[in-house]
């Protein structure tokens, strides 16, 4: 790259200078991975649309009958405590890892305590799921229903997904150490943890809150 | 246990076996054509082996070189073409001798219009455009390759498994009678209970997941990897379209994407989005698949537009007219794609505010379009203009073009589109765009380029034989529809009772039958051309006198593309540089060039999706979950292998560059008189160097 | 069927109006093509000129390859189709609400209820007491008002020697508005691909005097068929309505269907069936498992109809 590192900033998370070519390369790298994020976005922006176009219709049942709050908060609190970890494993990468020598246990313990909330958060949405179902709404019950599914469905395939990503970057930094490869995986896993808080929030106020308000 | 293994596929899925058990008419045309895959297939073997290309196929196939994805991106479009080119003069065939009824039974001509439509426009047109933009875009940005070369060979497996399922269907089931539109709840599962939709909804949208990527993927590339000085106002006309072009994918596919899930959803698990009852909406697909198709159409024609940029200065020896005034006009094109959906349905039945607002933003794309067309013309204007075959794509395109405009204008009305909607004139409107803007756009890129890869031209005489061809044969078969639509004639209709239209099929099924020579002209052309290419060969690399940096590379470029990245200080600058006789200086320092080496990552991931599709579709659960996780499985495995590079040493890319600099500082270019003949080897004689 | 003596006059599309709405349509598709063709011309001229002008082979004008830019040209391009557009676009705003299709074209429009099936349609007028299939006649001068559905997939009704298309839905209605302003006769279709058997859906369209339309409706009155929900889930088997003469069993009869309205409800029946339970592949029409006998049809909904109208 013919750029000098000052003039080199990519958005979002980044290595710092001390981290030479990694911090470099970081720059198309995770540049994709957001513009990849924008396009995911309107997937769900779709998802949202077509779930706004079904709520008139939400009845028989609907948000009263179906939505349990406290179950919603709980799930709320692990994702973004989940996000609070994600994010110390990048400070930790950001600042212990620009030689390759550095231990990886503190990375390790903040990425594994991620899981650990990730899995929290999937825990009680597939039991929401279930109770739904046995309360009498299935997605095949009604538009309302489907579209309330795949959308908060979609978020938590979007969740498992980063779950199990998670494990292949902490498999993979046990494996091969925290090298430039690794660092880019992070940082774009990064990038994908926190945009699915960002979601959560929207399907927190818009379909929870805005279905029993 | 048989129905676990096989799901709902039996014996009489397969269409031979229908023909051999029903024979008519109907069954054995698709059963020829479905008998075309395995004798081609065979075909193919014995040839592969024969010839000992075993070995060159999988250096191909595992290539990440776009140069080499282009291509292949190129060879499946026309493969794909040839089906679409025969379909369409099927249908003209079928409906030039339609009235009370053709030859062609309803249900087949259903599935030949939906797979005409589909395959014309996710197989044929973004495949075409996807292998120019991957061929042109890094060499005029002076790059190395694409900015995630391994994502871009999984684009293109995806895109070929999409493929995959929509050949398939020739051979085993049927494909959707929905039109390529797919509108529920005639697409659902209550009505169209068989695989047709199925396949649809996953050949789409397997392929248009790979054209995502292939978005995120340009826009990266054009953003991220411009060589020194290019700037975003130097870079070449066509780079610039394929920026929006990448940029409206990365907004556009997604919608289609999460129609086909939620379509499927519908079909698979008995969800309601789209069905008649229980709150599902059919509007919603509607305005999900045209929140994707609208901005599809410039998707499609953008880079056309850049083509025809490159073309009127190129051809004309000048610069090109209008610089900024064209790439605002491409950014407002694009941003207005947004906007105009809504005009697919205006007899939808929502409120006039609504349709009045449609119509305008629908209008208001006239002018970006308009002021190109007139752009191009100023670029003709003071050139020196040569009549070589893109230059008559160019001409064919102004006159056609403008017509298609013409008649989207009235189509954007929403009190005519009352009167026009669902009618031939609607037909006629969108081939009048799509053939002379986006194909001429693509036969003439073709034209142009191919030299620059393959290192020799295509025979100017049988390409302008081919772009004569094309324009006859469009003309003839598309513009009596205009007439049979104002005289009330519907689309997708397999007969009809008015007498007084069989003259204008007769016409346009002629029309067909020229299109149907025009497609063979283009592979005669090919071949000619491969036959004779020690006579069209141009190795410096610039037979057209071009002005931008993928002609400053010897002919067939190296896989490196350039020795050393050029700088750029202006546009155009390949002809500022010969101006200045500065082009074949010699380069004092050269370094060592780190290539991605070859990799099956996206030929397996091709395997994978198509497993996964086929088993989805026919209940083949196993497979799918098979396929699925083996995708999964692949992507991780991918993640710990370590990525090799090939080091291609300085010393080698010194004398293959010095040499072919040395040569051509010392030989004589040739004026554009020597243009088309034998005398063209690639090195150019501007007309304002005298 | 209206008696063949009558010599009616026949038109085929808008290009040949018979009602208010095809008239000021094309009228207003001759305005937006004259107005395009000031964008239009100029490239059709000048192409051809420049190509001469500036051929290689034998230029006669002045070769300038650096030239790329000229601000009044600039001007010019931008100028005449901002112009051009403006012109256009406050025409289509000002046609788009002249013929919105749920505009009444005179005080108390004369209702029709149209069912579209595969590959048939129903047309009810409840204040007659009267069902037709595939026919429509309408009285000459009078305003008319049809409210749409579909029993099966999307449809889209289309008259184009009178009003031009609307979509008709399941669950849901449109209406479509017009005026015969001659009298006439005419076809109408279903423009929206709708399978095997879409291309037979037409039905004859006939515009007559007062007189006409009385006698009509009083031949349909003493039809001894009466539109029921029975003999409704019969015609909405797939197949024209002269295959649904068999199953009706008046197979020798000539002419469209004329029934009686047996139950003066049933369109609203129709729009309930999709709110109340879920659909079967033999309840749904349309599906190839449909059967009439398990098809039966709910009360009507008390709830108003869900509009299209937003």
């Amino acid at each position: 790259m013919s750029f000098s590192i000052r003039k080199s900033l990519h958005p979002g998370l980044n290595l710092g200078e001390e981290h030479g070519d990694d911090h470099l390369e970081a720059e198309t790298s995770v540049f994709g991975f957001w513009v990849f994020m924008m396009s995911d976005l309107v997937t769900f922006g779709m998802f949202f649309a077509v779930f706004a176009t079904t709520m008139p219709l939400a009845c028989c049942p609907g948000p009263k009958e179906l939505f349990d709050l406290g179950s919603v908060a709980w799930q709320t609190g692990f994702l973004l405590a989940s996000s609070l970890t994600s994010g110390m494993a990048i400070l930790t990468l950001k600042q212990e890892h620009a030689t390759r020598s550095a231990s990886t246990k503190k990375l390790i313990f903040w990425l594994l305590l991620t899981v650990l909330l990730g899995c929290g958060f999937l825990y009680r949405e597939i039991s929401d799921f279930i109770a739904m179902a046995a309360a009498g709404g299935p997605p095949t019950r009604s538009g309302y229903l489907s579209a309330l599914w795949s959308l908060v469905g979609l978020h938590g395939l979007h969740v498992t997904s980063g779950l199990i990503w998670c494990l292949v970057i902490v498999a993979g930094i046990l494996v091969r150490g925290v090298d430039m490869r690794w660092k880019l995986t992070l940082l774009r896993w990064a990038v994908f943890w926190h945009f699915l808080d960002v979601v959560w929030i929207a399907i927190f106020s818009f379909v929870f809150l805005g279905g029993l308000l | 246990m048989l129905d676990a293994i096989f799901g709902r596929l039996t014996w009489d899925s397969i269409i031979l076996v229908q023909a051999v058990e029903e024979p008519n008419i109907n069954t054995l045309i698709t059963a020829s054509a479905a008998a075309m895959m395995p004798v081609g297939g065979v075909m193919i073997v014995a040839l592969l082996t024969w010839m000992k290309w075993w070995k060159p196929l999988f250096e191909w196939l595992t290539s990440v070189d776009h140069k080499k994805i282009g291509t292949m991106y190129i060879i499946f479009a026309v493969i794909m073409l040839f089906r679409g080119v025969v379909e369409g003069m099927l249908m003209r065939a079928n409906q030039a001798v339609g009235l009370n009824g053709g030859f062609l039974s309803s249900d087949h001509f259903n599935q030949l219009f939906t797979t005409h439509g589909t395959n014309m426009i996710f197989f044929v047109a973004m495949p075409f455009l996807f292998g120019l933009i991957n061929i042109v875009v890094p060499l005029q940005i002076g790059a190395r390759d694409v900015a995630f070369p391994r994502l871009n060979q999984i684009s293109l497996g995806l895109t070929a498994a999409g493929g995959f399922l929509f050949m398939i269907s020739l051979m085993v089931g049927e494909f959707s009678t929905g039109g390529w539109t797919g509108y529920p709840s005639f697409t659902g599962r209550l009505v169209n209970p068989g695989v047709g939709p199925d396949y649809y909804i996953l050949a789409i949208a397997i392929s248009g997941i790979g054209s995502t990527l292939t978005g995120v993927n340009f826009s990266v590339t054009i953003y991220k990897l411009r060589t020194a000085g290019m700037s975003f106002m130097r870079m070449p006309l066509f780079t610039w379209t394929a920026l929006c072009t990448s940029i409206l994918l990365i907004f556009a596919m997604p919608p289609l994407t999460a129609c086909c899930a939620m379509l499927g959803l519908d079909r698979f698990l008995g969800f309601h989005f789209f069905t008649n009852d229980m709150g599902g909406n059919l509007m919603n697909f509607i305005n999900l698949f045209w929140m994707f198709g609208h901005p599809e159409v410039y998707i499609l024609v953008l880079p056309a537009f850049g083509v025809m940029s490159e073309i009127a200065s190129t051809y004309s020896g000048k610069r090109l007219y209008g610089y900024t005034s064209i790439v605002a006009a491409t950014m407002c094109i694009a941003v207005l794609s947004f906007t105009v959906w809504l005009h697919h349905f205006f007899t939808m039945g929502q409120s006039a505010t609504v349709n009045a607002a449609f119509g305008v933003a629908t209008m208001l794309i006239a002018i970006p379009t308009g002021v190109k067309i007139y752009d191009w013309l100023a670029t003709l204007w003071g050139g020196r203009i040569r009549f070589t075959a893109p230059m008559i794509y160019l001409c064919g395109f102004f006159v056609l073009f403008t017509i298609g405009g013409l008649s989207g204008v009235i189509l954007a009305s929403p009190t005519l589109d009352y009167q026009l909607h669902n009618s031939q004139f609607l037909v006629a409107h969108f081939h009048n765009v799509i053939i002379p803007g986006v194909l001429f756009g693509i036969l003439a890129g073709i034209h142009i380029w191919f030299p620059k890869i393959y290192g020799f031209r295509l025979m100017e005489g049988l390409s302008r034989i081919t772009a004569f061809l094309w324009a006859i044969g469009f003309i003839l078969a598309f513009m009596p529809l205009y007439q049979t639509g104002l005289m009330g004639m519907t689309r997708r209709t397999v007969a009809y009772e008015d007498p007084a239209l069989v003259p204008w099929m007769i016409v346009s099924g002629v029309g067909s039958l020229i299109l149907g020579l025009a497609f063979l002209s283009i592979l005669v052309t090919i071949l000619v051309s491969v036959l004779n290419r020690k006579k069209l060969m141009v190795p410096f690399g610039d037979p057209w006198d071009g002005r931008t940096l993928e002609w400053w590379t010897p002919a067939p470029t190296p896989e490196w593309n350039f020795a050393v990245l050029p700088k750029v200080e202006c546009r155009d600058a390949f002809a500022d540089a010969k101006e200045k006789g500065t082009a074949y200086q010699p380069i004092e320092k050269y370094d060592d060039i780190e290539m991605p080496s070859n990799t099956y990552y996206g030929f397996i991931i091709m395997i994978m999706a198509s497993g996964l599709g086929f088993g989805l579709v026919w209940h083949m659960w196993w497979l799918a979950i098979l396929s699925l996780l083996g995708a999964i499985t692949t992507a991780i495995t991918y993640a710990f292998l370590p990525q090799k590079h090939n080091v291609i040493p300085a010393a080698e890319v010194r004398e293959i560059d010095e040499a072919w600099r040395r040569a051509a500082r010392e030989g004589r270019g040739i004026t554009r008189d020597d243009e088309g003949n034998q005398a063209n080897q690639g090195l150019a004689c501007p007309d304002n160097i005298k | 069927m209206i008696d063949p003596t009558t010599n009616l006059a026949i038109a085929e599309s808008f290009l040949q109006p018979m009602g208010s709405v095809a008239a000021d349509q094309l009228r207003h598709l001759k305005i937006v093509t004259l107005l395009t063709l000031i964008a239009v011309v100029p490239v059709m001229v000048s192409m051809p000129w420049i190509l001469w002008r500036y051929r290689r082979s034998k230029p006669s004008g002045e070769y300038r390859p650096k030239w790329e830019s000229n601000w009044t040209l600039e001007c010019l391009m931008w100028g005449v189709p901002i112009v051009v557009v403006a012109l256009i676009g406050v025409n289509l705003t000002i046609m788009t609400f002249r013929l919105d299709p749920y505009k009444e074209l005179g005080k108390d429009p004369l209702q029709v209820q149209v069912i579209g099936l595969d590959w048939k349609w129903i047309f009810i007028y409840p204040d007659e007491g009267v069902a037709l299939v595939d026919e429509l006649v309408v009285p000459e001068g009078r305003a008319v008002e049809l409210t749409l559905t579909t029993d099966t997939v999307m449809q889209s009704l289309q008259i184009s020697a009178i009003v031009g298309q609307i979509y008709a839905m399941p669950a849901m209605t449109t209406k479509l508005n017009f005026l015969a302003v001659k009298q006439g006769e005419s076809e109408g279709m279903n423009s929206q691909f709708t399978g095997n058997g879409f291309w037979k859906q037409k039905f004859q369209v006939y515009s007559v005097s007062k007189e006409g339309y009385a006698a009509r409706m009083n031949k349909a009155k003493s039809s001894d068929l009466a539109l029921t929900a029975d003999t409704y889930a019969i015609l909405a088997m797939q197949g024209t309505s002269e295959e649904a003469k068999k199953p009706l069993a008046i197979e020798n009869r000539q002419g469209p269907i004329e029934m009686v309205l047996g139950d003066p409800k049933i369109f609203q029946r129709v729009l309930a069936r999709y709110m109340v339970d879920e659909m079967t592949p033999e309840s749904q029409p349309g599906s190839p498992f449909y059967d009439p006998k398990k098809s039966p049809l709910p009360p009507a909904s008390d709830k108003p109809m869900m509009g299209m109208e937003m």
